[in-house]
């Protein structure tokens, strides 16, 4: 129940794109057609699913003073964290690449570009901060994921419908964008009154 | 005979020619990396929300975009293209551990305050876009002077937003430093010391709560888009 709640928290309430604004890049670059944004939000749910376990064994048993070391040495934490990321994106995309070439072909260059997405990053370093254990890291990772693809859909099909709407033309496209996630962004905190961790 | 095409070569090529101030220039406004390219959005909204953070990490940002350049530069010739990322990865990583460890000395609140975001300076895709845009095939000197450039570029817009968040948000400047300053709202100093009065008449001003949300930095870059694309025609989404 406990992992329940974390998943259904980190997707809905502490929504990576629309509360914590991680992931923005690709999130307004990918985002102008529904296709692309399911593709590419399946990849970032896969990856955060992976690397989420990977990062916190990591931390746990390489990098804390309690591990195999026996020193402290958390500030190696970026440079690992980032090179199982890049090393995750790599297999994963060799993998899809020989299991579904459909697939690979959908995705393009937005499977590499997953390395640099914020939101990967940013969720390993809270389940850092947040001090979560083994089955909450997973949870987090799969909701933290499944936020992303929920919030990339989302805009990405208000896109498809404005495009047709009468807007001024120097705030068309990006400048649009924008003010629709940070409508999106107070949409969501509505969400805030709903705490699961209360029940 | 080779002392002349020497001369030619160094007057061709002026330690901080046209070419040099269109780098730093052309980031602020026509090629600006978060309203143009649209880089580095991530790690820039959610600490912008107090102007002295935003001029932190501003600077750090500049600092690892500069450097990051040059090392790169210096190694390109030397880096196999199939592990380009991870190298240029490992040279940002570096950088921001440096500026992590730095904040953490010498200024503690304001590295509780940043969390993960000075962390994810190394996810900032302006620092990466210009690490494979520009380095890999750039001398040092030139990306130099590109990485401060685009950091300026970032770094201003950061501090343009922050400027209002914090003022409509707290209705102070610079909170947290020694020059912090109420600037409106009920219990402004400023206004008393100015207007010479006990200013009721100026105490309407109640804090506006959504500004200090990150949702209001979205807007702000939203109308900033719109104001600088109102004047710089070429910029504007025809599709």
């Amino acid at each position: 129940m406990e992992l329940f709640n974390i998943f259904i928290k980190s997707a809905f309430i502490d929504n990576l794109v629309l509360s914590y604004f991680l992931g923005m890049c690709s999130y307004l670059a990918v985002s102008k057609s529904v296709k692309t944004a399911f593709g590419l939000g399946m990849a970032v749910i896969f990856v955060l699913g992976i690397t989420m376990p990977i990062n916190w064994l990591i931390n746990e048993f390489l990098l804390k003073d309690t591990g195999i070391f026996g020193t402290d040495l958390t500030f190696l934490r970026f440079i690992l964290f980032i090179a199982v990321i890049a090393s995750m994106v790599q297999l994963v995309e060799m993998v899809v690449e020989k299991v579904s070439p459909a697939l690979y072909n959908a995705l393009g260059i937005f499977l590499p570009l997953i390395t640099v997405n914020c939101a990967i990053l940013g969720g390993s370093l809270f389940m850092v901060s947040r001090e979560y254990t083994f089955g909450e890291s997973v949870s987090f990772g799969l909701g933290g994921g499944f936020g992303w693809f929920l919030a990339i859909i989302a805009i990405a099909a208000i896109r498809e419908k404005i495009r047709y709407s009468d807007v001024p033309p120097a705030l068309r496209g990006l400048g649009m964008a924008f003010i629709l996630t940070g409508l999106m962004g107070i949409a969501f905190m509505s969400l805030m009154g709903i705490d699961p961790g209360s029940y | 005979m080779a002392e002349t095409l020497e001369t030619k070569k160094t007057a061709a090529e002026p330690l901080f020619g046209k070419k040099e101030r269109k780098l730093i220039v052309d980031p602020l406004n026509d090629n600006n990396p978060i309203t143009v390219q649209v880089l580095g959005i991530c790690s820039a909204l959610a600490v912008t929300s107090l102007l002295y953070p935003s001029i932190v990490i501003s600077i750090a940002v500049v600092f690892v975009c500069a450097f990051a350049n040059v090392i790169t530069s210096l190694l390109r010739n030397n880096i196999p293209k199939s592990v380009r990322l991870i190298v240029q990865l490992v040279v940002i990583a570096t950088l921001v551990t440096v500026v992590e460890l730095v904040l953490k000395a010498f200024s503690y609140p304001v590295y509780k305050n940043l969390s993960v975001y000075i962390g994810l300076i190394i996810t900032n895709c302006i620092v990466m876009g210009r690490l494979e845009a520009f380095a890999m095939a750039n001398k040092p000197w030139r990306s130099f002077i590109d990485g401060i450039g685009n950091g300026l570029g970032y770094g201003a817009i950061l501090i343009i937003v922050a400027f209002f968040r914090e003022l409509f948000g707290k209705g102070t400047l610079f909170a947290g430093t020694p020059i912090a300053m109420n600037i409106i709202g009920p219990d402004s100093p400023a206004v008393d010391y100015w207007l010479n009065t006990n200013a009721e008449w100026l105490s309407w001003y109640s804090n506006n709560n959504i500004a200090v949300l990150p949702a209001a930095a979205m807007f702000i870059i939203g109308i900033l888009i719109w104001v600088q694309r109102s004047y710089n025609q070429k910029l504007v989404d025809v599709s």
